[in-house]
């Protein structure tokens, strides 16, 4: 299991753009259990609707957790989403 | 049954009268009824599910780029895995699908509705529009409004997704219960060129689907079950348009000439790539004013290099090889923006707005300069920019342009070799120092809604002001005459893009100071080419010389209205 700590800079947070893109990228790896933690609330990254319930805003930080064959290539690609802004 | 009137706001010109098609979104589906096994609930789940993906698909391949984000979203949500195990969880537990499914879209959609963020509360919206589509399709039907002959469309507000897979050629007419002159239904009405009313409080009751509605999109009249005498009223209305169109379809292609030889170019303003075709039809000469504000309005991020490119290059296509002037970013202060993230003004209109937003977000700037020059190579582009103050200002965004260009080659775009680069005047010290500005520029376009407020220190949005808002004012024309001669006097042409030059006293002495261009909307040519076409250049230059030698807006108008009455 890999785990990482993020903090969303792109102008918007999760908004549904960046959100769906994220799912899109989670989509990816079928056989890697992807999860999004925000504070204490921690959701399955393939569900949009998970995602945008947690309400995160720029600046603020989410935690991702990957487990599975391909953790370390998943949290990856995750992450170099997120730095490069999330489509933003 | 004797006719009801009904008003509302009028949203978008014309009258018609045909029968309705009411779409009554979010009306309650389905009488309870007993749910099957789970496994039968499952499988019609799943029959329901793979036709909503079915006609979201058929959606996408016609909707514009901002309509797909929406509907990829809307994608994402039907195939949401823990949308599926809440919906799987009501039927094991022995509920029919429907219900099954409108419990887990209420679940989602409290959740959202709790949260702080404004932006992500409305996408409840949007998880409501999915589980509505799947509730639809478990009982054999389609949301979205689909005509199948000619029809007025009767509903409670429409929104981008009702929208999308409406037939244009169908569509009559809009009646809606709700919305504004600025909502989506008013915005894409008027691109259509279709009549629309807005806010008709009760006609969401009182309509029917194939009762007779009869509208008036100028007075906001709306009238159901009409009477012979209406009808015929109507009737007659539409026949006067009709015939009214035909004369201007014939006039269309006629040179806004005047009867001794002076050529002036009729153009229009528009807000997007549609409007712009919509627009060649009603026999433009190109397009004046093109504001880049629709890529930016009403979304969530800025839109990318690439989305922007390809709705310049789209408008320039829709030009047929007529220029379009396109200007840059006009946002800031007034207009809501959010993932801008502007500070709230005192003064939003003295404040960070256009140019000024620009050089402080360098990259939305470059990123926008970027998109126009790629598309440069698809038609006749001409690039504005608004807010300029002085040399300084242009000189900055000439610099920016340029950089703009140099990355571009050095990155191997193709760039056109020609395209015009020119400054909205609309403030007062830039009218002044027009002669400095004029070497500069390859052209000069008159704002004169900002030039009037800026000039006469009148907000034109503050209804108490209303009657000291005066685009006739002597010192407002005097600045005018100085932009034209300083233009011309650099071999550089001038066109006014403001309200002024779509009114026939304004085009009139527009016409008199020697102004080249008068951009409006496309619904004001037909009648400011007549008056072009009868009024000698020669006596609207006498006209506008003597206005320039009064004192105030009365007596300006005064030696107008008399002129405008015999020619118009």
């Amino acid at each position: 299991m890999v785990e990482r700590t993020f903090t969303l800079s792109n102008p918007t947070g999760l908004h549904a753009r960046p959100a769906a893109l994220f799912v899109k990228e989670v989509q990816k790896f079928a056989d890697t259990e992807i999860f999004v933690r925000k504070g204490e609330k921690e959701v399955s990254a393939r569900s949009l609707l998970s995602l945008l319930s947690l309400g995160v805003a720029q600046g603020e930080t989410i935690v991702i957790r990957c487990q599975g064959p391909r953790e370390e290539e998943a949290m990856a690609a995750l992450a170099a989403l997120i730095e490069g802004g999330l489509g933003e | 049954m004797s006719e009801r009137v009904l008003r509302g706001v009028a949203a978008a010109a014309g009258a018609v009268v045909g029968p309705a098609f009411v779409y009554r979104e979010g009306q309650p589906e389905v009488a309870a009824q007993p749910a099957g096994t789970p496994d039968e609930e499952r499988a019609r789940y799943e029959a329901a599910r793979s036709r909503a993906e079915a006609e979201l698909n058929q959606l996408a391949e016609r909707a514009d780029e901002q309509a797909r984000e929406i509907l990829t979203a809307h994608q994402l949500m039907l195939q949401d895995p823990e949308l599926q195990n809440l919906v799987e969880e009501g039927i094991q537990a022995g509920q029919p699908a429907e219900a099954a499914v409108r419990a887990a879209v209420e679940q989602f959609a409290g959740m959202l509705e709790a949260l702080d963020d404004e932006y992500l509360r409305e996408r409840a919206a949007d998880v409501r529009d999915v589980g509505r589509r799947l509730v639809a399709a478990l009982t054999g039907r389609t949301v979205g409004i689909v005509l199948r002959q000619p029809a007025v469309v009767v509903a409670r507000d429409l929104a981008p997704t009702d929208t999308i897979g409406i037939d244009r050629d169908l569509l009559l007419g809009i009646v809606t219960e709700q919305g504004g002159p600025t909502s989506h239904t008013s915005i894409l009405a008027r691109s259509w060129g279709i009549p629309a009313v807005v806010a008709a409080a009760g006609v969401l009751d009182a309509a029917d689907d194939g009762m007779t509605v009869a509208l008036d999109g100028d007075t906001g009249e709306v009238v159901l079950d009409p009477g012979a005498e209406t009808r015929s009223r109507y009737e007659a209305a539409m026949a006067r348009a009709r015939e009214q169109a035909e004369r201007d379809r014939a006039e269309a292609s006629l040179p806004a000439e005047t009867p001794d030889g002076v050529r002036v170019e009729l153009a229009t303003n528009a807000g997007s790539p549609a409007e712009v075709a919509f627009a060649m039809e009603k026999g433009a000469e190109g397009v004046g004013l093109l504001r880049s504000e629709f890529l930016f309005m009403g979304r969530e991020s800025a839109p990318t290099e690439e989305e922007q490119y390809q709705a310049y290059a789209e408008a320039l296509q829709n030009a047929n090889g007529q220029r379009v002037i396109i200007r840059t970013l006009d946002i800031g202060g007034d207009k809501d923006v959010p993932y801008l993230g502007l500070p709230k003004e005192e003064n939003p209109f003295l404040g960070v707005r256009a140019l000024r937003l620009c050089f402080r977000r360098p990259e939305l700037f470059r990123t926008q300069l970027r998109a126009l020059l790629r598309a440069s190579v698809h038609g006749r582009l001409a690039i504005m920019f608004p807010m300029v103050n002085g040399l300084a200002d242009l000189r900055r965004a000439r610099e920016a342009l340029a950089e703009a260009r140099r990355s571009l080659e050095a990155e191997g775009h193709r760039v056109a070799d020609q395209y015009e680069v020119g400054i909205m005047v609309e403030i007062p010290s830039a009218a002044l120092l027009a002669d400095h500005l004029a070497p500069e520029v390859d052209f000069f376009s008159i704002g004169t809604n900002d030039l009037v407020q800026y000039t006469l220190a009148v907000d034109r949005g503050n209804p108490e002001l209303a009657e000291m808002y005066q685009p006739y004012h002597p010192a407002v024309l005097r600045l005018i005459d100085r932009v034209v001669q300083a233009a011309h006097a650099a071999g550089k042409w001038v066109g006014v893009c403001g309200e002024m030059g779509g009114l026939p006293e304004g085009a009139l002495l527009l016409l008199g100071l020697g102004v080249d261009e008068l951009s409006m909307a496309p619904a004001l040519l037909p009648r400011i080419r007549r008056l072009v076409r009868s009024t000698p250049a020669a006596e609207a230059r006498a006209l506008a010389q003597q206005c320039l030698t009064v004192g105030t807006p009365e007596e300006v108008l005064a030696l107008v209205e008399p002129v405008v009455r015999r020619t118009v």
